[in-house]
């Protein structure tokens, strides 16, 4: 166990560092400088929130290096000047943005002003050339005749001249590939159709003594953009909303269904599939007892049992674990940082507590499994026998299974309430009939009742996206498990290693040991896995600290934690079922907002109003 | 065979729905109260969506029963709103219905049902109410007959998001003079509705907003108002703007877009706002656009063109909006042959609107051209513009030609137009044929642009005048609207300019003296400043027509007549008013008489003429400035006639006047005036005349001598 010891001094040395960095990137710099970056940032963020500038940056000034001689850059690259003879066309000069505009945008918006004018003026879109607009695939618009040039030397006319003084914007609409011009806040109609990708914002000079600046965002734009982006984002909403179904609508409601169902299933909502399957006369695939297995296994993950998960997993698919040794090695960390919590039984026996109360675990840790096993009330939520998960509970015992006593009364009362229904096999799908229009009054309720309320929703053919509606409900766990981890602090304020019991804590110690012999084994037998140790690592760092819970990697003692691991193992034993490892709701959900990447890449403009968060409300 | 079997039939039908129809009405006279509430409620259910249910109950007089029923304090509340849905049930029917609905006192009987306590009864009542108000065939006076009611109707917007909707719905239906926007402004329409347009309910807030359009129209004391009306710490102009807003509803950014453009109208937001230039004027060129509906690009076309239309800066920045000039030459092209083959529906619905169409863009056009001439290039070069307007002054709808001709008076104001397209396209051809017959309003357009075809530069002038307009031009002189008397008189000015003598004469002799007097007496001083405009072209001729100074002569009196009448009452200050108009005219004719051969009266009254102009201030200088003239009085002073003389001193008796009561600089004035005359040797003419032997002269040139020594 030395090894530990080096392990913490990095542990404590780390965030140490990070905090200095932090410290010196607050105190460096320009603030007048940093605050017009920070603003900057937040309107393009605002504007093109769905450009990913890792792939493809925005453009945010002149490029100092894609220009003529004849121009000259200052304040950051934004203002441009002339320093040419200007005598005739072929002194003409231009320059470009640093970065051609992302599909991605949608629609994108710059403008430039006009701040002194020398004989004639050339403002254009696209890439360097001679005189903006007049280079093949080049466009552009002239302020000494108003014309329209593109690819081409004769001018189309098109809009008003413009001097000192005017502000000229660009939008192009990387929807329809148009593009218009303003002045001075007022659209002048579209110039160009048919415009090709990855155009630059391009501005020509011909004048000595011509000077215009660029706005690509560092100011507000004197043309309402935004306001030109919602027609078009209510536009494509609309398109979406109103796509056409035909005659394949019966189609679609048994794919919605199967969407629901299979959800419920995969995440072991096994009354309210139950019902819903009822409901809607589907048939699930699975059978109830795996359902319930499954269910039962994540509750003990989610629980912090990972000793007794992986007892059960072993007991009820045998072959798994040993078949998926990443997933074994992943699991037994967890039960360490368990141990270290407290809340694993190999250590919980050690504790003071009686042991048919380490034994039980929450009769009702939620339908929802990250959420149940994170409230603290269900602890003490009273006895249950561990065989007895969720759904299944004889429905003479609902009154024990008050899982929140401060929130939802309903629920202890009698069982045909909403949030009891869960509880009770027999009683759900009456109640669950009888109940028709609880959805919106029980907004406040528990989780699982939720849950029930949404494969009503379904059920009675309101017109709800059962996607949104489960997302919603996720979001709402999030929130109330916030709530309780504050007040799992407070309560926890002497909350000691291993439960403060010695046997415990040596308990532990013999588990790390073994712990780091599985590591070397799996080592010898399938090479270093960098993972692997990292995990390792910060499971052990945690004992470098007298109070873990509040130590930089304190972290992984958050039942939050608990989540992935448990998804991992849900995942992994459908698989072994030969069933999907996600289900098709996920999936259809990562395959739209993969989609809409995939448009980015492939310059479909409209991906930009097309977010899948959009509809996830 | 078959259809002697099909008639009685029918018949048997027809009376099969007749007699049940009877049942439902004899329903509602059961002496049993719970019978004939469920009568009532069989009856709604049976009338839902049923025309011709509705007639036959109509006919067999169940409204009179309902609405006695409904008035009935022994009623049940809730019999008495089922009634109040039934008859409601009924107004949704045909015009007929309605007709038939307010023959029966509908109206006031609902009116007084809103006075009950009981909101669902209220509700229904109002229901029924705005379905007979918003029918062009109920007259909206009714709504304002009982002065109570409209206090009323406003103490009950605060009842629900139902009596909300109704209530502003009536009152946007119902104010449609002046004097029903005072009505509903006094009884704080602006305060009790402005809230509603942050309501939770769209309908609510759609129909607060209409409300605003129709108080704000052409009324400033509502728009004033308006403009400093707070709505949740918002003031209502931003409200608006953010109505119009691109993602909202296209019908509420149109009707928010009229009320700021009725409350820029009527002088309450400046035209240079922002919210005028920046979102006002491109929601309403939006409005135009193709994607709109038909009936929403008309609207928009109407209130852009009512916008822009006295402001030269907003027509510029319409004109390089969105090819707005383009875009409005897509409203010609309705019906479609497309639509013609594909789709009889379609065609329908472009047959109906195609005039209200191309009337909108007409006028959309004319105020966009009425000031700059760039535009107006633009306009014309448009793809087949003027043919377009050649065809639509000869429509069948009088509003189309209207616009039209609109449009053309627009685009006659250029110069260039008037000598290119205007003559390429022979406009004047159907503008002519206009003017033979058409209703006053075009009359007045179409008279207006033939003044400027008949300006002397325009090559349409000498088809026009081959084509007999003189007669014509004439006859409007004696039109009793004064726009067509100027416009005919001025057309007249236009002509003689210039002209050769036959066209002078023809046109002295077709308006004949008579009518040229009683122009000169017009109340309307347009009228006399044309009419003097055109004597002066039709004088301005050498060697003067002999028919000509005869007119000359009888002018003259009639001119002096004038001015003595005019000199007599008010002060001065009328002369100089009649000489800063048209006081070039007048110099000119009375030099012309001063030089001409004519009679000792004529050059008299003439010098008297000169004498009262004298008498004005500023139409002093006119003459102080004009060498020809001050050396004619110089002439005339020494004439061998007296009476000449006499007239001729008096002339410079005012000219030196020394006014007692004026102002400083007008001391100045009359000083420079007595040293200029001094110098030119009037003072030595006048000292030789106070030797005169005639009385009256030597009198006059001593008073005008005193003048000098004052």
């Amino acid at each position: 166990f030395e090894s530990l010891d080096k392990l913490a001094v990095t542990g404590t040395h780390n965030p140490l560092t990070l905090h200095l960095k932090n410290l010196d990137y607050l105190l460096l710099g320009d603030p007048a400088f940093n605050y017009q970056e920070a603003e900057l940032n937040e309107r393009l963020k605002r504007l093109y929130p769905a450009v990913n500038e890792d792939e493809t940056p925005l453009p945010r000034s002149w490029s100092p290096k894609d220009k003529y001689s004849y121009i000259g850059l200052s304040q950051n690259n934004l203002r441009v000047h002339y320093k040419g003879h200007g005598k005739n066309h072929k002194d003409a000069a231009s320059v470009r943005a640093t970065h051609p505009i992302p599909a991605a945008c949608g629609i994108y918006y710059f403008e430039v002003k006009i701040v002194s004018k020398g004989l004639d003026f050339l403002s254009s879109l696209l890439p360097l050339s001679p005189i903006p607009g007049w280079d093949k695939h080049s466009y552009g618009y002239h302020g000494d005749d108003g014309h329209s040039f593109c690819s081409s030397g004769t001018g189309q006319p098109y809009g008003p001249t413009f001097t000192t003084g005017d502000v000229i914007g660009c939008c192009v609409n990387l929807i329809n590939n148009t593009c218009f011009y303003t002045k001075n806040g007022i659209s002048l109609g579209v110039a160009f159709t048919d415009l090709p990708p990855n155009l630059y914002p391009t501005v020509g000079l011909q004048t000595p003594g011509e000077i215009v600046d660029a706005n690509f965002g560092q100011q507000p734009f004197v043309f309402d953009i935004e306001d030109y982006m919602s027609e078009w984002r209510a536009k494509i909403h609309g398109m979406i909303a109103r796509f056409p179904i035909g005659e394949r609508l019966g189609e679609w409601q048994a794919v919605l269904q199967n969407m629901v169902s299979t959800y419920l299933v995969h995440h072991g909502y096994c009354a309210t599939a139950t019902a819903f399957a009822r409901a809607t006369e589907t048939l699930i695939q699975e059978d109830q007892t795996s359902i319930k297995n499954r269910q039962r296994i994540q509750k003990l993950v989610l629980a912090g049992r990972v000793g007794e998960a992986i007892e059960a997993t072993q007991q009820l698919y045998p072959g798994l674990l040993e078949h998926n040794p990443n997933l074994l090695f992943m699991l037994k960390c967890r039960q360490f940082v368990e141990m270290v919590n407290g809340t694993d039984s190999e250590v919980r026996c050690f504790s003071i507590r009686s042991p048919k109360s380490q034994d039980s675990y929450p009769g009702s840790p939620s339908l929802s499994p990250r959420h149940g096993a994170t409230n603290p009330n269900l602890h003490s939520a009273g006895a249950d026998s561990p065989t007895c998960s969720n759904g299944v509970t004889p429905p003479n015992k609902n009154k024990s299974h008050n899982k929140y006593p401060g929130v939802s009364s309903a629920s202890s009362s009698s069982s045909s309430s909403p949030s009891s229904v869960n509880y009770s096999e027999s009683n759900s799908t009456d109640s669950t009939k009888s109940q028709p229009h609880s959805g919106t009054s029980n907004q406040e309720e528990t989780s699982d009742s939720e849950m029930e309320i949404e494969a009503e929703h379904y059920t009675n053919g309101v017109a709800e996206n059962p996607s949104a509606r489960i997302m919603n409900g996720t979001y709402k766990h999030q929130e109330i498990l916030q709530a309780q981890d504050i007040s799992l602090e407070d309560s926890c304020a002497s909350r000691q290693l291993c439960g403060g019991n010695q046997a415990a804590t040596e308990r532990m110690i013999q588990f790390g040991r073994e712990l780091q012999g599985l590591n070397e084994q799996l080592c010898r037998e399938y090479g270093k896995n960098v993972t692997h140790k990292k995990m390792l690592q910060d499971a052990f760092s945690l004992l470098a600290y007298s109070d873990p819970w509040n130590c930089p990697v304190g972290q992984q003692l958050d039942p939050m934690q608990r989540e992935n691991i448990c998804s991992a193992l849900n995942s992994a034993i459908l698989e072994s079922q030969n069933l999907p490892k996600q289900p098709p709701l996920m999936l259809a959900l990562g395959q739209a907002t993969e989609c809409v990447q995939l448009m980015a890449r492939v310059r479909s403009g409209s991906c930009s109003f097309a977010r899948v968060d959009n509809f996830l409300h | 065979m078959a259809c002697l079997l099909e008639a009685p039939l029918r018949i048997s039908v027809l009376s099969e729905v007749t007699a049940t129809s009877r049942h439902y009405v004899d329903r509602l006279f059961d002496p049993d109260p719970q019978k004939v509430l469920q009568g009532v409620i069989d009856m709604k259910n049976a009338v839902i969506g049923n025309n011709k249910q509705k007639a036959n109950l109509i006919v067999l007089g169940a409204v009179p029963r309902l609405l006695y029923l409904l008035q009935q304090g022994s009623s049940s509340s809730e019999l008495r709103a089922e009634c109040a849905v039934v008859l409601g049930s009924l107004a949704m029917g045909t015009e007929n219905n309605i007709k038939s609905l307010v023959d029966c006192h509908i109206i006031p009987a609902l009116l007084q049902g809103l006075l009950c306590p009981d909101l669902i009864f209220i509700e229904a009542c109002l229901r029924c109410l705005r379905t007979v108000f918003i029918s062009p065939v109920t007259p909206v006076q009714l709504l304002y007959t009982d002065p109570t009611v409209i206090p009323h109707l406003m103490s009950l917007l605060s009842r629900s998001q139902r009596t909300q909707e109704y209530i502003t719905q009536i009152f946007s239906h119902c104010c449609k003079t002046p004097e029903h926007q005072t009505v509903l402004f006094n009884h704080g329409a602006i305060q009790n509705i402005a809230p509603l347009l942050i309501s939770p309910s769209y309908k609510v807030r759609m129909q607060a907003l209409k409300c605003f359009s129709v108080l704000a129209y052409e009324n400033t004391q509502v728009s004033m108002t308006l403009v400093n009306v707070l709505v949740d710490e918002e003031l209502l102009s931003q409200v608006f703007v953010r109505m119009m807003q691109r993602d909202q509803p296209i019908d509420m950014q149109l009707t928010a877009a009229k009320c700021l453009t009725y409350m820029c109208r009527a002088g309450a937001i400046r035209t240079d706002d922002s919210c005028i230039v920046l979102k006002t004027l491109p929601c309403l060129v939006r409005m135009c656009s193709k994607e709109r509906l038909l009936e929403e690009r008309v609207e928009g076309a109407e209130t852009l063109a009512y916008l822009m239309e006295p402001d030269v800066e907003l027509q510029r920045i319409a004109s390089v909006t969105d090819h707005l000039v383009a875009m409005l030459a897509d409203y010609f092209k309705y019906p479609s042959s497309v639509s013609a083959i594909t789709d009889i529906k379609r065609l329908d619905h472009d047959l109906k609107h195609a005039h209200e169409l191309r009337q909108a863009a007409f006028k959309l056009y004319a105020s966009l051209g009425s000031n700059d001439e760039d535009i107006r290039k633009k306009i014309t070069e448009t793809e087949n513009m003027m043919d377009r307007i050649v065809s639509g002054l000869s429509e069948s709808s009088v509003k189309v030609r209207l616009a039209a001709v609109r449009c053309l008076h627009s685009l006659s104001r250029s110069v260039q137009q008037l000598r290119t397209s205007f003559h390429d396209h022979a406009v004047w051809k159907p503008l002519m044929k206009l003017l033979q017959n058409a209703p006053d309003e075009v009359l007045v357009m179409a008279s207006s642009t033939l003044c400027n075809l008949l300006l002397e530069f325009s090559p349409s002038k000498e088809p026009i005048l081959e084509s007999g307009v003189i007669e014509l031009l004439c006859s409007l002189t004696q039109s009793d609207s004064p726009a067509l008397r100027v416009n005919g008189i001025w057309a007249l000015m236009n002509m003689a300019f210039q002209a050769d003598q036959k066209v002078k004469g023809e046109i002295v002799r077709a308006l004949g003296t008579e009518q040229l007097f009683r122009l000169l007496s017009d109340p309307d001083s347009n009228v006399l400043m044309k009419t003097l405009g055109l004597l002066r072209n039709l004088l301005s001729t050498r060697p003067p027509v002999p028919v000509l100074l005869k007119l000359l002569h009888s002018l003259l009196v009639e001119l002096i007549d004038q001015m003595e009448h005019s000199a007599a009452v008010p002060s001065s200050w009328h002369i100089d008013q009649v000489m800063s108009s048209h006081g070039k005219q007048i110099m000119q004719a009375v030099t012309l008489i001063l030089e001409g051969e004519h009679s000792i009266e004529v050059k008299e009254q003439t010098l008297c003429i000169l004498a009262n102009i004298a008498d004005g201030n500023t139409a002093k200088e006119l003459i102080m400035t004009n060498d020809d003239i001050l050396q004619k009085i110089k002439y005339y002073m020494a004439h061998s006639n007296v009476k000449l003389q006499l007239a001729a001193t008096f002339c410079i008796s005012n000219l030196i006047w020394n006014e007692e009561d004026g102002e400083a600089n007008a001391m100045t004035g009359s000083q420079e005036r007595q040293d200029k005359l001094r110098e030119l040797g009037f003072v030595d003419i006048l000292h030789k005349l106070t030797q005169a032997s005639d009385p009256n002269l030597c009198d006059r040139a001593k008073t005008a001598m005193q003048q000098y020594l004052a």
